[in-house]
């Protein structure tokens, strides 16, 4: 763009159309507070993860032990922290895979159509109608659960989910006029895919991810609290709730504790979804 | 009932089979195909070679997997689910009355959380906006974004540890009596209730304020209608679609729900089983269960499915 | 007479997307006298639909009525309680409107809908309103009046539908019926047959109406007097000879000079040598199943033919599934023909546009008839009128620049508007963004589909003056289609008559002065409305002519 043409541009206002919910904003800063958490948790925990600090387990709540001990008294509070690098961690991964499979998948399906776009579909319906937990169990079952099958696990469990919603959403841009425009003027399937469909769906994508984000932590969370999950000595939140379960007739807070931690990030992951301007949640794709 | 309403039945039977027959193949696959040598963690490290072999024969082993699947397929449909690896009973035998467990516990859970959360779900969408409205709202978001087995703690804090009311474990053995049997459903029941009327309260509600925005609503209401009227004559018949599908979507979530609170509760059903079978990695009795977990999904789906068909006044009065 | 509705300074405001609050009704005030039809006429977003549904003392969802007063029967519609308000609705005032198959419930038959009224008001027993209702469908001329109550809705058509749920608003005797364009929706001849039914009705029972339009033909039909709407403000009011013949404000004279288009421009001598740009030749198309000769099932196009020479326009006329917007998909290549022959240029073009050359491509464009559809939401004008340019022309840098500009100035658009997004253009900006799109490809034939319909009068009677600019500057040609015939002559000398999916009859200037010879022709061209009072009363139809063609 030449220098002349750009100072007729008028000054872009990056003042936001919509007010941003209080609700909204502090579910952000709860979940921005939980991702700073897992990558500092080295250097904020009070004491290292596997140290036994004290012989008296399913201690309750002190000054010196903010969230008491777990079953072989160590401090709950440092075993949440760390437990954030796992649940946020193996979670985010599997969610950006299987966003990214089922997404592209989803567009190229709409574009392409077909019998290519009707076997594909049959396929990931069939996969979709695999309940999340036995499908969990049957691979884990099947390969075990180190850290990068878990993972893979949880990501081929949702991308047919994601797939599907991205399908949907494409194939409405892809009925829209100017997508015919682009293929009558002969472009390819990359240009379609990259600059007439992405852009139309892809603020539903992200809520979307979000909310695939929240299964994905509840999964994983169910998984290691069946002792599936994350494995010894390593613990998410789910497996730090497993471990502790002996302290439920005490009320300890060692299971209380990484019970909310997991609630209070999938609750914010969801309000803050719910607290998103209508124009980017909406699945209308034409906002 | 006319012959193009049968018609989309039986195309919606037939997709439903073929969706079965996938995922057979899926399941067979993930169990079979992937590494692990089922024979050698049987026999454990000591087996002799002969022995091995034998074995692998015997369990059809030696042969391509396509035919090993037409044989576990061709048995799945005459109801031979196989034999356990770990102890030789038949695998139906296994699953015969912890089924039957599973399915009493499904069916007070939905006989008490169906009613609850339609009444909720059109009572939340006729007050949109109101305080009810958003109260149900938070509660529900809150329960659907928190792990079932949370919910099961919490359930046993409070009405076990706290209260005192029931026991924290389900099987006490007594169920001769009503309060015996109360006691050792309750807590099973209340866990699961409270997981799957959330999702039914959301999107019963969803359902009917989607409706409610059709402009034969806003017709209604220049009739003159009361917005009682409105939502009962004008939105719901039309909703009853979304709505059956709501409800057997949410019932689905039974069929995760039951492996955290059969565990939970040390519950003797189907699930369990599977858990265990999961740690001994006993293959045929972990097929066979899945295959149960997905007929029972695939079952309400398609009910539902025909359920939206046979009420589209469009294909009923074609 | 004495005075049924009093509006004094009504205000009301909207919230929009954004959350801005917009006052969409800035201080209107008229009266509407009993027993009189007074109509409501602007283009979109000039309030009118807002202020028609205010007199039910409704505002939808997101707008607020913040001052005046709306007077019905003596009552005052702000100080009522909801309940009150309701318990007018449907008894004292009803509504007719635009979509009568949105409106009625799918779930219930047609006559549970037109008796609800009574029932929710229980102003009569539901038998003696079933017998009325029959009454009712016999005035309004619907076929089968004793059992098409028994009906539901998706089992009648659209013409039928329109006029049942004026059945529905009148069977609870009001006093007002509102009728929201209530024949925007429905084909010409329909139209005629629709607006006979609803003006007998309301003359015989003395009913005072407000008919909503933006059509001044057919409110010439039908009102006593016209409101002139246009940004929420009342531009001028009077009697409707009054407006018609003698039009005070300038905005209503605009208004009237949109409707009377000025003729085709006549072209050059046609030099017979030449060959012709486009022909079509006995094309077959349609959907389903081929059949063993390759022909599909359902066949929207029955082996079409026509031809236009260089420099030439054609406009394809014909009512709603006439096949005429498939014929320019098929000609363009979106959905293939099944039999027959298109050649460009005397070049035969491959059925599927996949298989059509690059320089094919480029020389036929088409352009859609919604730019809201048309235009990608996400990219800039610059983006989108760059694209072909690259694509086609492989320009890029100060020269691609530079001919964006061009095309800007020649849809007489300011350059700056590069840098916006469709959202923030106007509809008449948007269609000239979707006109300079097929002008980067320097395309010899555009293939116009409907692209007028969705514009109000006044800006699409400028697309049409552009078009024709356009045409003396380049050697294009327009494949013109639309339902709307004044327009298609204002810019097609020959023009193509087509009903389910044959062509009727091609009309040229040098054959009986263009006018139509064929039955089904002559009915479409009398059922326009003309600007002008009583041309419906005087209007002359062959009912067996209208009975065999109207697809009502």
């Amino acid at each position: 763009m030449s220098v002349s043409l750009s100072s007729t541009r008028p000054v872009r206002r990056w003042r936001l159309g919509y007010r941003i919910s209080p609700v909204g904003a502090v579910a952000f800063l709860v979940i921005l507070a939980w991702a700073v958490v897992a990558v500092t948790a080295p250097l904020i925990a009070p004491h290292p993860v596997g140290e036994i600090v004290d012989f008296d387990f399913f201690q309750p709540m002190s000054a010196a032990y903010p969230m008491g001990t777990d079953y072989l008294g160590r401090d709950v509070l440092s075993r949440i922290l760390f437990g954030a690098r796992y649940t946020v961690g193996i979670s985010l991964a599997s969610v950006a895979l299987a966003c990214l499979t089922g997404v592209t998948l989803g567009m190229a399906a709409a574009v392409i159509g077909g019998a290519f776009e009707a076997a594909l579909s049959r396929f990931l319906d069939a996969l979709i109608s695999i309940p999340s937990k036995i499908m969990a169990l049957v691979l884990v079952a099947a390969i075990g659960s180190s850290m990068p099958v878990l993972i893979l696990t949880l990501a081929v469990i949702y991308t047919p989910g994601s797939y599907r919603f991205a399908r949907a959403l494409a194939v409405n841009v892809n009925a829209m006029d100017y997508v015919t425009v682009a293929r009558v003027r002969g472009e390819r399937l990359g240009y379609l895919i990259r600059a007439e469909i992405l852009p139309g769906i892809v603020g539903p994508v992200l809520a979307d991810l979000g909310l695939r984000f929240v299964f994905i932590v509840l999964l994983l969370s169910s998984m290691s609290f069946l002792g599936l999950g994350v494995q010894p000595p390593n613990a998410d939140w789910g497996a730090l709730v497993k471990e502790n379960i002996g302290g439920l007739s005490l009320a300890a807070p060692a299971v209380i504790f990484p019970s909310l931690a997991i609630a209070s990030l999938t609750i914010s992951v969801n309000l803050l979804i719910d607290n998103l301007p209508q124009k980017i949640r909406d699945r209308s794709a034409d906002a | 009932m006319n012959s193009l309403i049968l018609r989309m039945i039986a195309g919606r039977i037939v997709v439903t089979l073929m969706t079965l027959l996938i995922v057979a193949i899926v399941i067979f696959c993930a169990t079979t195909l992937l590494p692990g040598d089922v024979v050698q963690i049987l026999l454990g490290q000591s087996a002799t070679p002969e022995a091995v072999a034998g074995l692998r024969q015997a369990m059809h082993l030696d042969q391509p997997a396509a035919l090993r699947f037409l044989l576990w397929l061709k048995n799945l449909a005459t109801g031979d689910l196989g034999v356990s690896y770990v102890n030789g009973i038949p695998v139906a035998e296994l699953i015969g009355n912890r089924l039957a467990n599973s399915l009493k516990l499904a069916g007070v859970t939905a006989a008490l959380s169906v009613p609850v959360a339609l009444t909720l779900g059109i009572t939340a969408a006729i007050l949109r906006g109101t305080l009810v409205d958003r109260l149900v709202a938070v509660v529900t978001i809150a329960v659907i974004s928190v792990p079932e087995f949370m919910v099961a703690t919490l359930a046993v804090i409070v009405f076990a540890v706290t209260l005192g009311w029931l026991p924290a474990l389900s099987m006490t053995g007594d169920v001769t009596t009503l309060a015996g049997l109360i006691k050792a459903f309750a807590m099973p029941v209340i866990t699961l209730s409270f997981v799957i009327s959330a999702q039914m309260i959301r999107m019963t509600r969803a359902a009917v304020i989607e409706t409610l925005s059709a402009p034969y609503v806003e017709m209604a209401l220049l009739k003159g209608a009361s917005r009682r009227r409105m939502v009962l004559h004008h939105a719901l018949p039309n909703a009853l679609g979304p709505i059956v599908n709501a409800v057997a979507l949410s019932l689905s979530y039974l069929l995760g729900g039951v492996i955290i609170v059969e565990t939970i509760f040390n519950y003797p059903g189907i699930a369990k089983l599977m858990l265990d079978a999961v740690a001994t990695r006993d293959l045929p009795l972990i097929q066979g269960c899945a295959m149960i977990f997905c007929f029972a999904y695939l079952l309400l789906i398609t009910i539902a499915d025909i359920v939206t068909i046979v009420s589209n006044p469009r294909l009923r009065h074609a | 007479m004495s005075r049924l509705v009093e509006v004094r300074d009504l205000r009301i405001q909207a919230r929009t997307d954004a959350g801005r609050i917009v006052e969409i009704i800035r201080g209107v005030s008229f009266d509407i006298d009993e027993g009189e039809i007074v109509a409501l006429i602007g283009e979109s977003g000039s309030g009118k639909t807002t202020i028609a549904l205010d007199l039910m003392g409704y505002t939808r969802p997101g707008c607020r009525v913040t001052g005046g007063t709306v007077t019905l029967d003596g009552v005052e519609m702000g100080a009522l309680s909801e309940g009150e308000r309701a318990r007018m609705r449907g008894s004292l005032v009803s509504y007719v409107p635009q979509s009568a198959a949105a409106a009625f419930n799918p779930a219930h038959t047609i006559m549970d809908q037109v008796v609800e009224v009574v029932r929710i008001h229980g102003s009569m027993p539901v038998a003696e309103a079933r017998t009325k209702a029959v009454g009712l469908f016999r005035a309004l001329a619907l076929p089968n009046p004793e059992t098409i109550g028994e009906r539901y809705p998706h089992q009648v058509s659209g013409g039928q539908l329109q006029r049942l749920s004026a059945a529905m608003a009148l069977i609870g005797d009001p006093k007002l019926v509102i009728f929201d364009e209530p024949t925007t929706a429905l084909d010409v001849t329909t139209q005629v047959e629709v607006l006979r039914a609803f003006k007998a009705v309301m003359r015989k029972g003395g009913i005072a109406g407000v008919y909503v339009s933006h059509d001044l033909a057919v409110v010439a039909q039908i009102a006593d007097r016209i409101i002139v709407l246009r940004h929420g403000e009342i531009q001028e009011a009077g009697r409707t000879a009054d407006i018609l013949e003698r039009p005070q404000h300038p905005y209503t004279r605009q208004l009237l000079a949109a409707f009377r288009p000025g003729a085709a421009p006549r072209p050059a001598r046609l030099d017979q040598d030449e060959a012709p740009l486009l022909v079509v030749r006995d094309v077959v198309a349609g959907y389903g199943k081929r059949d063993a000769n390759g022909l599909p099932a359902l066949r929207i196009l029955k082996g079409v033919s026509l031809e236009l020479a260089r420099g030439r326009n054609l406009g394809i006329v014909g009512e709603s599934g006439c096949g005429k917007s498939t014929l320019a998909r098929v000609i363009a290549g979106i959905l293939p023909a099944a039999k027959g022959e298109i050649l460009l240029e005397g070049r035969p073009l491959a059925p599927d546009f996949r298989q059509r050359r690059p320089e094919d491509l480029r020389d036929l464009q088409i352009v859609f008839q919604s730019a809201d559809t048309a235009l990608n939401p996400h990219q800039s004008i610059g983006e989108i009128l760059g694209r072909p340019l690259a694509f086609y022309h492989g320009l890029g840098g100060r020269t691609r620049e530079a001919r964006i500009d061009q095309l800007l100035d020649m849809v007489r658009l300011p350059r700056p508007l590069r840098h916006r997004r469709p959202g923030e253009l106007s509809g008449g900006q948007k269609q000239r963004i979707n006109l300079a799109r097929a002008l980067a490809a320097d395309a010899k034939l555009i293939l116009c589909d409907e692209i007028t319909s969705a514009l109000d009068t006044v800006v699409a009677a400028a697309i049409i003056d552009l078009l024709k600019e356009l045409q003396r500057e380049l050697s294009l040609s327009y494949l013109f289609i639309s339902h709307d015939i004044e327009t298609v002559r204002a810019i097609c000398d020959e023009v193509v008559v087509m009903y389910k999916g044959e062509k009727v009859e091609q009309l040229r200037p040098d054959v009986n002065d263009g006018r139509p010879t064929q039955p089904y022709s002559r009915l479409l061209f009398s059922s326009v409305p003309q600007l002008r009072t009583g041309w419906l009363d005087g209007l002359a139809q062959d009912p067996e002519l209208t009975r065999a063609f109207a697809q009502r």
